[in-house]
């Protein structure tokens, strides 16, 4: 495989073809018949999931840093490139945001009746916004993916939602721009700074990470880098946009919400709020307040998830919870506790994803989502019960399936620096069996009463080649994790590594010593450039 | 699953010469002994989703087909009746192969079979290995030798019900987990089937899902073991922290750098006894078990009897090395074992479901089997864990099949009694002789009466009991008198509870009807045939553990038993560094009994009174006038309502944890989400709106006051020019 | 010379500025505008006297701003007649939050 992907030079195209064919795709999506285009837009969604799979032979899993790069220059006069590349944080995003984009577009064929071709073109935009946030390189380049899912994530709540899509439109747009907007004037700051001290305009995450940034910048612009990511994420109390959204998105919308979208919160975590303020993201009250913030989430949003009488909102809440799992993996601070975040991230997206499908299927047949208005369904659809329960299992972490293995190592991570964090994250894992064991109860078992739960049909063809591939690798993931593990295994000890190489400044902010400007650097001069790199090492030093 | 079946590792605790000794042995296929149980719940499972789609159809069409009716037999039994119980019975094999060949290997170094790596951060491995050693080995045959049994079993007591094929898929699937559990080589691997037994106990108690009570009990078990599973989870978080690692091996292999009774392995200890109190229903997370009962009964038999509830003891004895550097811990695991023992025992005195009264019976048992291994004597616990196997599945199969007779019996007349009420029943003897034999068996062997499978294993933890408290240094010395003597009260009630339910089930009038009586009818073969088999081993389980002091004398038969105390030496290679832990802090147990006297006679006394308790128990009980359910009018008051009540402890935590949970979720959702956080949200954009309402006064649509405004503005702002 | 010029240019701009604001028809009003911009324009060809001719080609500019505006404000102010079946700018108040 490997042989063959060389010989068509794959690496040298497959990113730019991951952005693009979904925007050339939404031309091909407008341009065809109305009745096509879900057909159309599903099948351009398989070639551009097929062309990811590549990337799984392509990377090189010995390597750290980034790799399959390149760059073309696009605003050269603000040092603006368009660079891309991946590493083992971004792999399996991409392949996640590919896969689940063409899931939730099969999943969508009954759901959406009106303006298919707006919607489908939508759905390749999202994609191409998505697969260009976890591939570009270039943070001004990232941040214009960032914002672009606002886009079409915007319309297809607002046209294709339910009752209260308005509202939970402008609710999402707003609260996931405010956080962005602070983030944007953080960028711009690292921008000035590294213009002023590297001597030369530039955006590339690569020499942003090369300017040094006393502890106090770091503290400020990790808040804002910080602030943009929890929204998206989302962290306890930044979250109430999304059951309202969720609720309100039809089904393909929250799937891609919930599998993706969230993860460009944590994704912005690992890529850009530990590598670039290594300072500030140890320092122990930062620490401890996004665990806290992580622990909370956990156990709060699981108790609101189990008395909400609205299944999509209950599964709505339970990403917050399980997203709480990511947070507390990734400001650990350990190896086990990022790799664990990034199981749950490619997990939770499985999961979610699939029980976000699932409720959808139901809706279709039954025009409600109240649980206690279904009972008993497991009787006239046995096919459709077991990979709900297959799937709540999944999410609610049992051995065996995917959910565990992200939790655990999340949660064994968290144990080896904050035990006692650890320990209520813990607690978790009983309030996950107490939401999710009675909601599959009422839906599927107990007493088949009414009649219209009488006439609800099985999964259909459709719907089993779309939970066939998601169950499958639930299970899949849950026995054999390792091959994702290697491949994301020296990316993960890069970020570590360098964090841990700032430690030395970490001590010292915890004996109180205070944090004093950066010494002033003379671009002209090599030798104060080379100082900096270390000046916020240096910091502690003082 | 790349499962390349790599060649086996010896991996040796005590160098070199340990690793040649060990290669004595070699593994007979032990992937294929958990590999079967999955490859039979694939193919049931496919078989029973096929099925499913069949009979929804039917559902839809309106022909209302209640699970467990008998009046539906789907064609779909054949395929389902050879490969449940087929993949059983070739695990077994495969086991007593292996068995056969640990037997003559003098095994020394557990046996580890390596098959792919599980997870591997580049900090943290876990292999998907198994390890073969003398426990795991004892807890292979008498998970694939009862289940088994109990799988035959099952092909007549579930032969009428709809969803047959679903049935052996979940049964099948129980015992791939259990087997994982009991052969995983790591702490991580046995969480896999820890979690998975209990997923599986989910889905069997709530096998009849169309009852919402049975769906509940299901639920409750999962979610009270789930509080369980956080104290195993929590434990091998620490051991990670201490040891870098969660794998058998390496752990005990650097255990003993741990501070004896430090903080570290005693809060180790303390967590992973949390987990087995919830796996095997000790208190206060015992409430999961009798619910448990409303799965179908074979189910009840292999899970809630035999096998999973006796994991927690399988975990300690497995931490033996752990435990014994943990004193404080043992002494809590023997207190709540033997707490537990008594309390549950108390609440089967008054309990009238039959299957209530095996419930308690059991938890009572897994008391005498955590204060086995809280006072070190783990071989004990492992031993009554064998036996209790053997006469408590018994004792349920035999259940099971006078519930199937009653069943029948309602079943003909349309009655709606309670089949599993012993009130409705007596007399039932006429009826079920082989069913009356093999359970009166049963019930002398859980009584503790010589010769039978019991009488040796529970005596035995009694005798190590009053022992570890006499020991040179024992910490806690006073609490463990305390502990042999409720021990010993707990075992008499346990002969007087058994003995009650006898002879309510099979003695005296029969009370299940006049018309219903006539189809009142012993089990088929395939359901006494495992009874016989399993009374055999009731009777003669307990003969391989004969302890040396008494093998000569009457107790022993004179000595013709080819060897004492086997199961002692068997284990020898996994006890002896835990016995060797005690001994250095505890020294020399007082190997004889509390008040001297000789342990023969003891032997004598005990297995004496617990006759003279079933021979009152008979005179009793045999004497009450009991009244059919629909007669019976007499409320129990007093202390025989609390019993009754089974103490109010379900009403105490409805009242006192779960309801305060359920109010503090809506207090959550209601208040601090929709009201405080949101509203917080809402009032930022509503701050907003109000201050673009306020300067959109200005916006008058008047040409001329925009003219005027603007002609002021002109002025001001050349008037501040000027000045 | 230029002190008469440049009073005379303001009297006219100030009548202009109070037409606008005091009356109601939009004809007279757009009149009035036209009345500032050509005090303005007498006061460009004032100073050209001191400063140059620049002065002079500014007003020729002004003229053309001020026709095209006079054709489109007269369109617009035919359209609203054409609605409303008056000029009287205090009946339109559509822009009125």
């Amino acid at each position: 495989m490997s042989a063959l992907l060389e010989s068509i030079g794959y690496s040298d195209w497959a990113l730019h073809a991951l952005v693009w064919l979904p925007v050339l795709g939404i031309g091909l999506v407008l341009w065809v018949e109305e009745a096509q285009a879900k057909t159309v837009a599903f099948w351009w969604s398989m070639v551009v999931l097929a062309l990811s799979l590549g990337l799984w032979w392509a990377f090189d899993p010995t390597q750290g840093g980034m790799q399959m790069q390149s760059t073309a220059p696009w605003i050269p006069g603000w040092g603006v490139s368009y660079s891309l590349g991946i590493d083992g944080i971004s792999l399996f995003m991409v392949m996640l945001s590919t896969f689940s984009t063409s899931m939730a577009i099969l999943g969508s064929f009954n759901y959406i009746q009106s303006r298919q071709r707006a919607f489908y073109a939508l759905m390749l935009l999202l994609e191409a916004a998505v697969v260009g946030v976890f591939v570009a390189t270039d943070v001004f380049l990232f941040y214009v993916f960032f914002e672009l899912t606002l886009v079409p994530m915007y319309f297809i709540v607002g046209v294709w939602g339910g009752e209260r899509r308005i509202y939970a439109a402008i609710k999402f747009f707003l609260y996931t721009a405010f956080g962005s907007l602070l983030m944007l004037v953080a960028i711009l700051y690292l921008f000035w700074k590294a213009k002023t001290l590297l001597g030369f305009p530039t955006f590339a995450y690569a020499d942003l990470l090369q300017v040094p940034l006393s502890g106090t910048e770091q503290l400020w612009l990790f808040s804002a880098f910080a602030l943009a990511f929890s929204v998206k994420v989302p962290v306890f109390p930044l979250h109430t946009w999304l059951p309202d959204a969720h609720v309100e998105a039809p089904t393909p919308g929250s799937v891609i919400l919930a599998a993706v979208l969230l993860k460009m919160g944590t994704y912005g975590f690992l890529r850009f709020l530990l590598p670039l303020f290594p300072v500030a993201a140890q320092h122990p009250t930062v620490v401890t307040t996004m665990l806290v913030l992580g622990v909370i989430g956990i156990l709060y949003t699981a108790w609101v998830a189990a008395v909400q009488p609205d299944a999509k909102k209950l599964v709505a809440y339970t990403s917050v919870a399980h997203m709480g799992f990511v947070v507390l993996g990734v400001f650990a601070l350990t190896v086990n506790g990022l790799q664990g975040g990034l199981i749950v991230m490619i997990s939770h997206g499985i999961s979610t994803g699939a029980l976000f499908l699932l409720l959808g299927m139901l809706y279709e047949r039954r025009h409600t989502r109240t649980i206690a208005e279904f009972g008993g369904i497991a009787r006239v659809a046995p096919w459709f019960a077991t990979a709900f329960v297959i799937t709540a299992l999944a999410s609610i972490g049992l051995p065996g399936t995917s959910g565990f293995v992200g939790e655990f190592l999340a949660l064994l991570g968290t144990f080896e620096t904050h035990p006692t964090i650890a320990f209520l994250a813990t607690l978790g894992v009983i309030f996950a069996a107490y939401y999710m064991l009675p909601m599959v109860q009422t839906v599927f078992f107990n007493k088949l009463e009414t009649d219209e739960n009488r006439k609800i049909e099985d999964l259909n063809g459709r719907e089993m080649a779309i939970m066939a591939p998601l169950c499958a690798l639930m299970i899949l993931i849950g026995w054999n994790p390792t091959p994702l593990l290697e491949r994301m295994e020296p990316s993960v000890r890069a970020v570590i590594e360098r964090v841990e190489a700032a430690g030395v400044a970490d001590a010292a902010i915890e004996s109180g010593v205070r944090f004093v400007e950066a010494p002033p650097i003379d671009p002209e001069d090599p030798a104060t450039l080379a100082e900096a790199d270390v000046a916020s090492a240096a910091d502690a030093d003082e | 699953m790349s499962a390349v079946i790599a060649p086996v590792i010896a991996l040796a605790q005590g160098g070199g010469q340990a690793a040649a000794e060990a290669a004595h042995f070699e593994p007979f296929l032990p992937g294929l002994v958990v590999l079967l149980p999955l490859l039979g719940f694939v193919l049931n499972g496919i078989l029973a989703l096929r099925h499913g789609r069949d009979s929804a159809a039917a559902v839809r069409r309106g022909e209302e087909l209640d699970l467990g009716d008998r009046a539906s037999r789907p064609a779909t039994h054949t395929l389902p009746t050879w490969i449940g119980p087929g993949v059983l019975g070739a695990a077994f094999v495969i086991t007593l192969v292996n068995f056969a060949r640990m037997f003559g290997a003098d095994l020394e170094a557990p046996v580890i079979v390596h098959y792919w790596t599980w997870i591997a951060t580049g900090t943290f491995t876990v292999e998907a290995a198994l390890q073969l050693d003398q426990l795991s080995m004892i807890m292979m045959m008498v998970v694939t030798g009862v289940g088994f049994l109990i799988h035959v079993f099952s092909v007549g007591y579930m032969r009428d019900d709809a969803g047959y094929p679903r049935y052996f898929a979940y049964l099948n699937l129980f015992v791939f987990f259990m087997l994982v559990l009991v052969m995983g080589s790591s702490y991580a691997l046995m969480f896999v089937g820890w979690e998975g037994v209990g997923l599986c106990s989910y889905l069997l108690i709530g096998y009849w899902f169309s009852d919402r009570e049975k769906s509940d009990a299901g639920k409750k078990a999962f979610i009270v073991n789930r509080i369980g599973d956080v104290g195993f989870l929590i434990a091998m978080f620490l051991l990670f922290r201490a040891f870098g690692t969660v794998d058998f091996v390496p752990v005990f292999a650097e255990a003993e750098t741990l501070v004896y009774a430090g903080g570290l392995v005693t809060a180790i200890t303390l967590f992973f006894f949390l987990g087995a109190v919830g796996k095997s229903a000790q208190i206060p997370l015992h409430i999961w078990l009798p619910d448990a009962m409303a799965g179908p009964t074979p189910v009840s038999a292999l899970i809630h009897a035999a096998t999973m509830v006796t994991a927690g003891v399988y975990l300690v004895a497995r931490s033996s090395v752990l435990f014994a550097l943990a004193p404080l811990s043992s002494a809590v695991v023997a207190g709540i074992g033997v707490l537990t023992a008594l309390f549950a025992a108390t609440i089967a005195l008054k309990q009238n479901d039959i299957k209530k009264v095996l419930a308690y019976s059991t938890v009572s048992q897994l008391g005498y089997m955590f204060v086995g291994v809280g006072v070190g004597a783990y071989a004990a616990g492992v031993f009554h864990l064998m036996t209790h196997a053997f006469f408590k599945a018994l004792l349920f199969l035999g259940s099971g099949a006078v519930i199937h007779a009653m069943h029948d019996a309602y079943h003909s007349t349309h009655s709606h009694e309670d089949a599993q009420d012993m009130r409705n029943m007596g007399g039932l003897k006429t009826y079920m002789p082989i069913t009356w034999a093999t359970m009166w068996i049963a019930t002398l062997a859980i009584s503790g009466i010589w010769p039978f499978a019991g009488f040796f294993s529970k005596d035995e933890i009694i005798w190590q009991t009053a022992a570890f408290g006499g020991a040179e240094n024992a910490p806690y010395a006073a609490l463990y008198s305390v502990y042999w003597i409720v021990a010993l009260a707990a075992a008499m009630l346990t002969a007087f509870y058994m003995t009650r339910m006898m002879v309510m089930t099979f003695h005296g009038e029969n009370r299940t009807g006049a018309e219903e009586s006539k189809h009142l009818h012993e089990a088929p073969a395939v359901m006494w045939v495992p009874l016989a088999v399993l009374a055999v081993l009731s009777v003669f389980g307990g003969w391989i553990n004969v302890p040396e002091a008494i093998q000569t004398s009457w107790v022993g038969l004179f000595g013709a038993l080819p060897t004492g105390e086997w199961l002692h030496h068997w284990l020898e290679p996994l006890t002896a560094q835990a016995h060797h832990i005690q001994e250095a802090n505890l020294g020399e147990l007082a190997h004889s009994a509390p008040f001297g006297g000789g342990e023969v006679l003891w032997a004598t006394i005990s297995t004496a009174a617990a006759a003279v308790v079933v021979f009152l128990s008979i005179r009793f009980v045999g004497g009450q006038k009991t009244v059919p359910v629909a007669q019976d009018e007499t409320a129990p008051s007093g202390f025989g309502a609390v019993l009754l009540n089974k103490y109010y402890v379900d009403e105490f935590y409805d009242r006192f944890v779960v309801q305060p949970i359920v109010r503090a979720s809506r207090f959550c959702w209601k208040t601090i989400d929709s009201l405080v956080i949101d509203g917080a949200v809402n009032a930022v954009g509503l701050v907003a709106k109000a201050f673009g309402w306020g300067v959109s006064m200005f916006q008058t649509g008047s040409v001329n006051t925009y003219a005027f405004i603007l002609t002021v503005g002109v002025l001001v702002i050349l008037g501040v020019a000027v000045l | 010379m230029i002190t008469e010029a440049l009073m005379l240019s303001a009297i006219l701009f100030v009548i202009g500025t109070f037409g606008v604001l005091v009356r109601r028809n939009a004809i007279i009003m757009f009149l009035c505008i036209e009345l500032q911009l050509n005090a303005v324009n007498l006061s460009f060809v004032a100073f050209s006297r001191m400063f140059g001719i620049e002065g002079q080609i500014f007003v020729f500019f002004v003229m053309t701003v001020a026709a095209a505006e006079a054709a489109v404000g007269l369109a617009i102010i035919i359209s609203i007649f054409r609605h409303y079946e008056t000029v009287n700018v205090d009946s339109f108040n559509l822009l009125k939050w």
